[in-house]
């Protein structure tokens, strides 16, 4: 390189050179996002459920031990409906399907969607949950005043560490934004927060 | 080479009125704006420190709500990174690199105009949300200068997308300023300059202009995610709809840590110059300076996650964000060690700049421990959130790279101004401002160890003697800038005439123009032996 002489056309490849850069980087914040997702899937950290499944291989059923599952319900700030487990624990043996239910309740005179997103206690345990069936796989519908009950089929993987014993599965529902249908008495929902 | 310096001194024509500064190309111009920016912009946020502590000073709540403390808080922070040391270093680049690499001027001088003056505007919309906070329409940001979601996206003010568009104008602004600096020591150095005979302020600001090309794109990434989150039905961080909050730490986080080296690697530039100068000695170990600056630029990559250890993580990763961190501690140690050893058996004397630069190692090697500390994991989760870490990071850019600044200020002002700054006064600002910063960045060690919060109007009584040395040290280092303020006018206006070299032991290019340097310098390049 010689300075000063060709000054002006070497300006231009570096400062193409740097703009790709700079583009790449802005690319890779946003590619972030699914390489976060990726790398919490593969690693099961994050307390993130995988998706549904099928019980077609047949996974052997662990007599030796018994996992106490416990069931959290909770709901965003904005949600109006009431929900709960219908019952508060489960003790099964690791690879026996087991299935238990949630209850919702829409209190308002308004048809909500509500989308409910789960989370596994303690994070390491959660890509050892498996779900056949379960509400959050889908938006859930409920006409004014409806009640549903909501099931959840699952397994825990006979794989899952020695040292866990315990396992938190926990709802979170929100309201899908904008699909609040209000019918002709306009009121305010009750808040009424039902927390387990 | 003088000779060559003359013959331009007589057509020195430069553009008068307020077009000279409007429409500068000019980089001593331009670095001139950069420097006064962040000085103002420094008394901004030091005001906004000091509503901090007043508040402080005692428990309970006196004078400002927990809402408006809440946006002091998080605009003092803004400030201070974003304009106050950032700009302060581009200034200092823009004056000296072109000067210290025998260049005409910077490579893009228009874009240079336009990399200023993006700033006011992006500052003077940060700082309408706070004057409209207090004439009671809506809230500034009152988020924490790290505006962690879903704290900035559900629940942030209105203003918000005000701050939002005002990063991605600072974003602008850094990105167009490091794309300047590299093309200017890529293409403008004078024949003979070769990369490892260029002055190691250089060379940092080489390597910091490349991180910021890496990551400022990343934070505006970030804040533009948060303006969809926000406007356009997006859930990137929104657990409602399938996003995650905790993603948002990490992409803040891989932009944040090696923007606080950003923040540091020109103060290492800075006293690399000043410590040889008054040591009257070369540089010790000149490659191994270059080589651990870029060491520390490549770690600062994979350390992000050591500021997100109590957010859950494996016990694997936590291990491995602790080592990486640890890693750092290497580079950084061979870079105080080589200034120790350079001023070993040199002829030191002690003029303000030298003082400044020797308090500055000093001063940044305790924040540097705190950091040490503060990498190991278990011991975080007690540090997490408390005034240890607020101790942590006054330290390392309070004393650390505002206090290179000053030095550098000191160190160049005879070279920008041609006249000597009062060599009294400039020890009077430096002790004053020295102790106080001491008592007022120390005691929240000890407030931060026992457990106050960070960010938080009150506190309870144990904390009370701790919290007044800090306010009482803080107003004193407040109130001691303002002899800085007018140390710098009275050289402007006048003095003792400064020489071409300033300093006895000076070396380099930027010494063998005259004091004051023409407008345009080193039209013709200088030969570099």
């Amino acid at each position: 390189m010689n300075p000063n002489t060709s000054g002006e056309i070497d300006n231009k490849k570096i400062i193409t050179r740097l703009l790709f850069a700079v583009v790449a980087m802005f690319g890779f914040g946003f590619a972030l996002v699914p390489l976060y997702d990726v790398f919490c899937d593969i690693t099961g950290i994050n307390g993130k459920t995988g998706d549904q499944i099928t019980l077609s291989e047949t996974m052997k059923v662990d007599t030796s031990r018994e996992i106490k599952v416990e069931f959290v319900a909770s709901l965003n700030a904005e949600m109006p409906w009431e929900f709960r487990p219908v019952q508060k624990s489960v003790r099964v043996h690791p690879g026996e399907p087991t299935r238990i239910d949630y209850v919702a309740i829409n209190k308002t005179d308004n048809r909500i969607i509500g989308q409910a997103v789960p989370s596994v206690a303690p994070g390491l345990a959660a890509q050892y949950f498996q779900k056949t069936e379960c509400f959050c796989f889908t938006e859930q519908i409920l006409e004014a005043k409806e009640q549903k009950i909501m099931p959840v089929i699952f397994v825990v993987d006979p794989g899952i560490s020695e040292d866990i014993n315990e396992i938190t599965l926990s709802y979170t529902f929100f309201i899908k934004p904008g699909s609040e249908v209000i019918s002709e008495n306009v009121q305010e929902p009750p808040k009424t927060h039902y927390n387990n | 080479m003088s000779a060559v310096i003359e013959a331009h001194d007589h057509h020195d024509h430069k553009p008068t009125g307020i077009g000279r500064w409007l429409f500068s190309t000019n980089h001593k111009d331009i670095g001139t704006m950069y420097l006064w920016f962040s000085f103002i912009m420094f008394f901004i946020g030091g005001a906004m420190a000091l509503v901090i502590r007043a508040e402080l000073f005692q428990p309970g709540l006196q004078f400002v709500e927990p809402e408006f403390f809440n946006q002091m808080t998080t605009l003092h922070g803004l400030i201070m990174v974003f304009g106050v040391i950032m700009p302060g270093f581009v200034g200092l680049a823009n004056w000296m690199v072109p000067m210290m690499i025998g260049a005409p001027d910077m490579a893009l001088p228009r874009m240079n105009n336009w990399s200023f003056w993006l700033l006011p505007g992006a500052f003077g919309i940060l700082i309408a949300s706070l004057v409209m906070s207090m004439m009671g329409m809506g809230s500034a940001p009152n988020f924490g200068w790290t505006f962690y979601a879903p704290l900035s996206t559900t629940y942030g003010p209105d203003s918000t997308d005000y701050f939002i568009f005002s990063v991605h104008m600072m974003g602008l602004s850094s990105i167009m300023g490091a794309i300047n600096i590299i093309a200017t020591i890529m293409n403008l150095r004078a024949p003979g300059m070769t990369y490892m005979k260029m002055p190691i302020f250089v060379w940092t600001w080489f390597i910091t202009a490349y991180l910021l090309i890496a990551v400022m794109p990343v934070l505006a990434g970030v804040v533009t995610m948060m303006l969809t989150d926000r406007n356009f039905g997006t859930s990137f961080f929104d657990a409602a709809g399938g996003g995650d909050p905790v993603l948002f730490q990490h992409i803040f986080w891989f932009f944040g840590h090696p923007e606080v080296y950003i923040m540091i690697l020109p103060a290492f530039g800075v006293i690399s110059q000043i410590v040889p100068t008054f040591a009257r000695k070369k540089i010790f170990g000149y490659s191994s300076m270059v080589y651990a600056t870029a060491s520390i630029a490549f770690l600062s990559f994979i350390v992000w996650a050591h500021h997100m250890f109590t957010t859950g993580m494996p016990v694997e990763a936590e291990l491995f964000f602790m080592y990486a961190t640890m890693l750092i501690a290497i580079p950084t140690g061979v870079k105080v060690f080589n200034w120790v050893s350079t001023m070993w058996r040199g002829s030191m004397t002690f003029e303000t700049p030298m003082l400044f630069a020797i308090a500055f190692i000093f001063l940044f090697t305790i924040g540097g421990f705190t950091g040490l500390m503060m990498c190991i994991t278990p011991a975080d989760f007690q540090y997490h959130d408390t005034y240890f870490i607020v101790a942590h990071f006054h330290y390392v850019l309070a004393t650390g790279a505002a206090f290179s600044i000053m030095a550098a200020v000191y160190f160049w002002l005879p070279k920008w101004t041609g006249n000597m700054y009062d060599e009294t006064l400039g020890k009077i600002h430096f002790w004053l401002t020295t102790i106080s910063a001491n008592v007022l960045f120390f005691p929240m060690h000890f407030v931060g160890l026992a457990g106050m919060p960070r960010r938080i109007p009150d506190y309870s009584l144990q904390f009370a003697e701790f919290n007044q040395m800090a306010s009482v040290g803080a107003f004193i280092f407040g109130f001691s800038q303002l002899i800085f303020l007018y140390v710098v006018i009275k050289c402007i206006r006048g003095g003792e005439k400064a020489t071409e070299q300033v300093w006895e032991g000076a070396d380099g290019l930027e010494w063998t123009l005259p004091s004051p340097p023409p407008f345009h310098s080193f039209t013709t390049p200088p030969q570099v032996k």
